[in-house]
């Protein structure tokens, strides 16, 4: 038994020292698929990718028929979720909420990442009266809690679905301006800027061709667990009012309609409320998988 | 320190002024006059002339902004539209409800996120760990509003209904007696609760991994005293910086928890101006919310750095 294993253990090391290096990406892949949290997380988000891309095929009803005769319906066979205060089918209304709460999810994701970004990066790699510019309007946008200057925002604009995406990408820009500029900072001592610094080539490619590319893995991280943060804002702003005018099947405006009927029809608020829920669990559960596999020293 | 707190503050004063002049602004984003905005939509010719004389409308930005502020020092913040009362006088009213609901709600996550991190630190990738994280993890997932409503159905429709009772256990709405505190609390708390298991579970899993602590074990000192008296006093400093800025955070929260239980506080006050478009009020409850965010943030770091002597000497 201890003579096989010992034949067999330098063939193992040489296979092993001769294999070829793995690269980083597929590392934090190897990493992401071993971690039961991410995965779950990734399932969960393909699923309602899927039922927001399917909704029109997967919905057994027209989301916006009403029926006055089955109004505050329960779930039942023919509506499985019950209906609404308009008799309309909450199942059908639900998938056609995930096409809204991702699409806002991204969209305001997207403003935060092209404003804030570049912000982060010309501010940190500027440094001086720029970075101090650019950080202390950060600063002041940072100086509200978030929910606050968004709902500010839109209470100035007006409430609509468009005007809540902008608010609540706007408020997420610092997030990014701050994280870009930490990472620029780190990354544009390294010595392989100062080499290619003083090969003479010019600021802007550096920026593109050298530091941007190795700031990509923490924006991931932050925009998956962001999109989380975007979506729950959403329906906060739809609950308060102030999202998606009433007709239209947001998850937040669902719950403020329903509220009116908590007692008497509870299922109108509870199942737009698990929705949210589990969307927003698997961006987080995702977030949390991919801030572990892309950066090994943040996992406990 | 002094030096410390000194400079702290002084760095504060020019984020103070900018978020008094995004709020200031922020009538300029509204479509049309920002005198009728700020008097309301059915008000006369002669008081939209005044609103425009009283505030410097017809005067260069700076000027108006130098104004706006000279009035807030006073302490003058206009008149709501709604309810033609000072809106100083009404936030004063209901800045304590929202107060003293947001400080018994970080308490009441304290008390339970802190205990929950530490038994998942100490029992980490076992049931117990696992358990409490994917609770946690609903915590932070969950909407604020949602658990709410959730609550109420449960207090007001299934627990009297298991008990047989014609009548909710706890009012689903208002405010005057500690039962209708029990709600809004819990609802607010919840979140803040998971984010400090979560902190709580990091910072002790770091510091249970530290030499000193291999030491103190080595030494046979009991486990109880190693948890408690070793590790969590020195995980508490990064615990107490989290705690104290969900107070900030909290109070953000409280706009969604006092619309979902009625509660009289500044963010119910809000949400109401806004239906109202009595944009002095919103002006004066955003700025004051902020005010407060920024100074309870002051508070903390300066806490902070009492506790951990390294940070003022960086």
């Amino acid at each position: 038994m201890t003579a096989s294993t010992n034949s067999v253990a330098p063939a193992q090391t040489l296979n092993q020292t001769l294999r070829a290096p793995r690269s980083n990406f597929n590392m934090a892949m190897n990493r992401l698929m071993r971690s039961p949290g991410a995965v779950t997380g990734a399932i969960l988000v393909l699923l309602f990718l899927f039922i927001a891309l399917a909704a029109p095929i997967l919905a057994p009803h027209d989301y916006q028929a009403a029926d006055f005769s089955r109004v505050r319906q329960p779930p039942s066979a023919e509506h499985w979720m019950g209906t609404d205060e308009l008799g309309r089918d909450l199942f059908s209304r639900l998938l056609y909420g995930a096409r809204l709460s991702l699409l806002v999810g991204l969209i305001s994701v997207g403003i935060g990442v092209v404003v804030g970004a570049p912000l982060g990066l010309i501010s940190g790699y500027a440094g001086s009266h720029v970075d101090q510019v650019i950080m202390r309007i950060m600063d002041i946008m940072l100086a509200f809690p978030s929910i606050l200057l968004a709902i500010l925002m839109v209470a100035a604009f007006g409430p609509s679905l468009n005007n809540a995406m902008i608010a609540i990408g706007v408020v997420s820009i610092p997030i990014y301006a701050r994280l870009m500029r930490s990472s620029t900072l780190s990354i544009k001592e390294e010595l392989y800027i100062e080499a290619s610094r003083s090969m003479g080539t010019s600021s802007n490619r550096i920026l593109t061709r050298h530091i941007l590319p190795n700031t990509l893995a923490p924006i991931v991280v932050q925009s998956t667990l962001q999109i989380a943060v975007a979506i729950q804002a959403s329906a906060a702003l739809g609950f308060l009012g102030l999202g998606a005018p009433p007709d239209v099947p947001e998850w937040g405006n669902m719950l403020q309609k329903g509220r009116t009927y908590i007692l008497s029809a509870p299922h109108i608020v509870i199942f737009p409320g698990l929705a949210i829920m589990f969307v927003v669990l698997g961006f987080n559960l995702m977030g949390d998988g991919l801030r572990d596999a892309l950066d090994p020293r943040m996992s406990r | 320190m002094t030096t410390y707190i000194a400079r702290r503050f002084l760095w504060a004063i020019p984020v103070l002024l900018g978020a008094s002049f995004l709020v200031f602004w922020s009538i300029r984003w509204v479509p049309g006059d920002p005198a009728i905005a700020i008097a309301g939509e059915l008000a006369t010719p002669e008081l939209v002339a005044k609103v425009r004389a009283d505030l410097g409308l017809d005067q260069p930005l700076p000027i108006q902004f130098g104004i706006y502020l000279a009035r807030m020092v006073k302490g003058d913040m206009g008149t709501s539209i709604r309810s033609g009362l000072p809106v100083a006088e009404e936030i004063r009213i209901r800045l304590p409800r929202t107060l003293q609901l947001t400080f018994f709600s970080l308490l009441l996550a304290a008390l339970i996120g802190i205990p929950i991190g530490v038994l998942s630190a100490t029992r980490a990738n076992t049931w117990v760990d696992a358990t409490s994280m994917i609770i946690a993890l609903l915590g932070v997932s969950m909407p604020i509003f949602w658990l709410g409503l959730m609550l109420i159905i449960f207090f007001s429709l299934t627990l009297p209904g298991w008990l047989g009772l014609n009548q909710p256990i706890l009012p689903p709405t208002g405010a005057g007696t500690w039962r209708h505190f029990i709600m809004p609390t819990i609802a607010l708390a919840a979140a803040s609760m998971a984010i400090q298991a979560r902190m709580t579970r990091a910072c002790m899993l770091d510091v249970l991994r530290s030499d000193y602590i291999r030491t103190a074990r080595s030494k046979g000192v009991s486990e109880f005293s190693v948890v408690y008296n070793h590790a969590l006093r020195n995980a508490l400093i990064p615990i107490v910086t989290i705690i104290g800025l969900q107070f900030g955070t909290l109070l953000g929260g409280a706009v969604l928890t006092e619309t979902v239980f009625a509660w009289p506080g500044i963010g119910r006050l809000l949400v109401d101006s806004i239906g109202y478009r009595d944009y002095p009020m919103i002006q004066g409850t955003v700025l004051v919310i902020t005010v407060g965010f920024v100074l309870v943030n002051i508070l903390v770091d300066v806490l902070y750095a009492y506790l951990d002597p390294r940070i003022r000497y960086t």
